[in-house]
């Protein structure tokens, strides 16, 4: 059974419809990278999976519980399932250490220690363990993204959801904020990743999703949707996205 | 356009070469006019600053605490405002120079002199200015025998009154410093009320939305009257034992309440959606979404607007007196009948200026120590 199993899932907003039955499904331990034309829905479905948005039709499932509609306790759902953002979204009030124990403080109840143990732990993997005491405020947008990278997983999510994470980063950040999710592919950790570094979505992805028109237009390994794409839709994109210089 | 065609002005026609003259090279505008004035309108400051000390001399011996001293210290300032005469004058010098540089063809040397010649001269007519309103707010006080001196600034009385108003005053600070800590938690509590989320929420939002209307609308000083006044006539138990400062402080509580609640809400508002999404997405609840990372940051912004309304509040204590409260401000007008003088009044008003004045700075340092602690390039 898949992990995470998105099932003819219909949404509008107002009288745009941006689902129209998307179906996918992502196993234990895989990368699915999605991709696709701006405004395809992309970070919609990711906000989906994490209750911040809802679905009008078709349910969502993760361990096969369903985890859309009534009677679903969204706070459980959230600790399980991580989600980091373009736009980072510290909280700017309080130190990197802050921001990445609050959770696991307040909604895991773990001891103070314990929670800055990991924490720090985690701030060393990422090389800003000597960051911990500074506001975000006064690190660089990479280093932004790394500690809200690392305060999802403090949460030990089972699934990982990244939105774009290198979209508002000047160039010379991506590197560092890319090399984390490598690592984390390289340890097993499932992730769903919507993303225009096509470069990077062929090297770590086990499956390329083509989203268009409110469904999965194409979907396959990297090599066969980069390399020979069978859908019109998706040449087209891949050629733009090739002139861009991007791919 | 009598030039007809568009052609530039004679500048540019002199110079015969048909290109358009570059403006900026062209002679200065003469400045000796400007030096001039200022020159007389010094002299003028002058002449009423004399007159006026004069006057203020034939005061204080009036009032017996004239003497040497004070006359050498009226010399002093008589002496002083002849500085007005410094800028004025080297306006005028610097004008000349810039007609001779012009005289001579250098037309840059010139431009700098003449400018230098304007601004001497508007640095006098500033002065000038400063000094004319104080010099009219000394004439105010020595005018008419010492009349307004003698009405809101009888020195003996002030002093003898000091201590019985400052006493007093300490009933408004204990009302304001009361009523401040509970507003502070009542205001959030008006504000979480109005964003009450959902269905379910909505009663809740009507009613905060509606108390807000209601006390924003009423007149503190009506509120004061009708809790201090209706509360002990109403007989309940325990609210009628209450003294007199705990209705005031109940009454504007319940003003200041509806004022802060709308302060805190739009702090609350002004935070941008995507914090709550990442808090939310994290697991926080509702509840400790506002509490850990809505709320701390809606509070740092609005300090400065708080402040604003706490010194309102506490200005407000002096409307006590309508239910009898013997706080400053009635503790005055008790010794002002007495003597038929407002001077103990002057000294509440005092009071009162002179506890912002602190508050305002020490926002001012919290929100600026807040901004170096949490945003980049601060030490």
């Amino acid at each position: 059974m898949a992990l995470l199993e998105i099932r003819d899932i219909h949404k509008r907003f107002g009288d745009h419809p941006v689902f129209k039955g998307l179906s996918l499904s992502v196993e234990e331990h895989q990368v699915v990278c999605l991709i696709g034309p701006s405004g395809c829905g992309k970070s919609t479905l990711l906000r989906c999976i994490n209750g911040l948005e809802t679905i009008q039709q078709g349910e969502i499932r993760i361990h096969g519980d369903r985890m859309t509609g009534p009677g679903v306790d969204v706070n459980a759902l959230r600790r399980d399932v991580g989600i980091v953002f373009q736009s980072f979204n510290l909280f700017p009030h309080m130190t990197v250490l802050e921001n990445v124990t609050l959770a696991p403080l307040r909604v895991l109840r773990q001891d103070r220690r314990e929670a800055e143990a990991k924490a720090m732990a985690l701030l060393t993997r990422i090389g800003l363990a000597h960051k911990a005491k500074e506001y975000p405020d006064r690190l660089s947008g990479g280093q932004q993204q790394r500690v809200a990278i690392v305060r999802a997983l403090a949460m030990g999510p089972m699934v990982m959801l990244l939105d774009e994470i290198t979209s508002a980063l000047d160039p010379e950040l991506v590197s560092e904020v890319l090399s984390i999710v490598r690592d984390l592919a390289a340890e097993g950790m499932t992730m769903l990743l919507a993303t225009h570094e096509m470069g990077f979505a062929r090297e770590v992805a086990s499956k390329i999703c083509f989203l268009y028109d409110g469904r999965v237009h194409e979907e396959g390994p990297p090599a066969e949707i980069f390399g020979n794409p069978k859908e019109e839709r998706t040449r087209a994109f891949l050629k733009r996205i090739i002139e861009a210089g991007r791919l | 356009m009598s030039s007809g065609d568009g052609a530039p002005p004679s500048s540019a026609a002199a110079s015969g070469s048909g290109s358009r003259r570059f403006g900026a090279a062209s002679p200065p505008k003469e400045a000796t006019s400007w030096a001039t004035t200022a020159l007389l309108v010094a002299f003028l400051l002058i002449a009423t600053a004399w007159f006026t000390l004069q006057g203020v001399r034939g005061a204080l011996a009036e009032l017996k605490v004239g003497s040497v001293y004070t006359d050498i210290l009226l010399v002093i300032l008589g002496i002083g405002v002849m500085a007005l005469l410094l800028p004025a004058a080297r306006s005028l010098k610097a004008a000349r120079d810039g007609r001779t540089a012009l005289a001579e063809g250098h037309i840059i040397a010139a431009r700098v002199a003449s400018a230098a010649s304007r601004d001497l001269a508007w640095f006098t007519f500033g002065f000038a200015g400063a000094l004319a309103t104080l010099l009219i707010f000394v004439q105010f006080l020595i005018a008419n025998d010492l009349a307004v001196s003698r009405t809101f600034f009888l020195l003996p009385l002030i002093a003898s009154s000091f201590w019985l108003v400052l006493d007093a005053f300490w009933t408004n600070v204990y009302i304001f410093c009361v009523a401040e800590v509970l507003v502070l938690i009542w205001g959030l509590v008006v504000a979480v009320a109005r964003l009450a989320p959902g269905a379910a929420g909505k009663p809740i939002r009507v009613i905060a939305t509606l108390y807000a209307d209601v006390f924003r609308g009423l007149p503190a000083i009506i509120n004061i009257y009708l809790i201090g006044f209706g509360v002990p006539l109403t007989g309940l138990p325990l609210l009628n034992n209450f003294s007199q400062e705990t209705f005031c402080i109940m009454a504007l509580t319940l003003t200041y309440g509806a004022y802060v609640g709308e302060v805190y809400r739009a702090g609350i508002e002004s935070i941008h959606w995507s914090q709550t999404a990442a808090a939310r997405s994290l697991g926080l609840s509702y509840t400790q979404t506002l509490r850990y990372v809505i709320v701390p940051q809606a509070v740092r912004r609005i300090i400065p607007p708080l402040l604003n309304d706490f010194i309102g509040l506490q200005k407000d204590t002096a409307l006590v007196n309508v239910i009898g409260t013997i706080d400053a401000f009635n503790q005055a007008k008790i010794i002002a009948s007495n003597h038929f003088n407002l001077s103990a009044v002057t000294t509440v008003a005092i009071l009162f200026v002179v506890i912002t004045i602190p508050q305002a700075r020490l926002v001012d340092r919290l929100v600026e120590r807040d901004q170096r602690r949490m945003r980049a390039g601060g030490s």
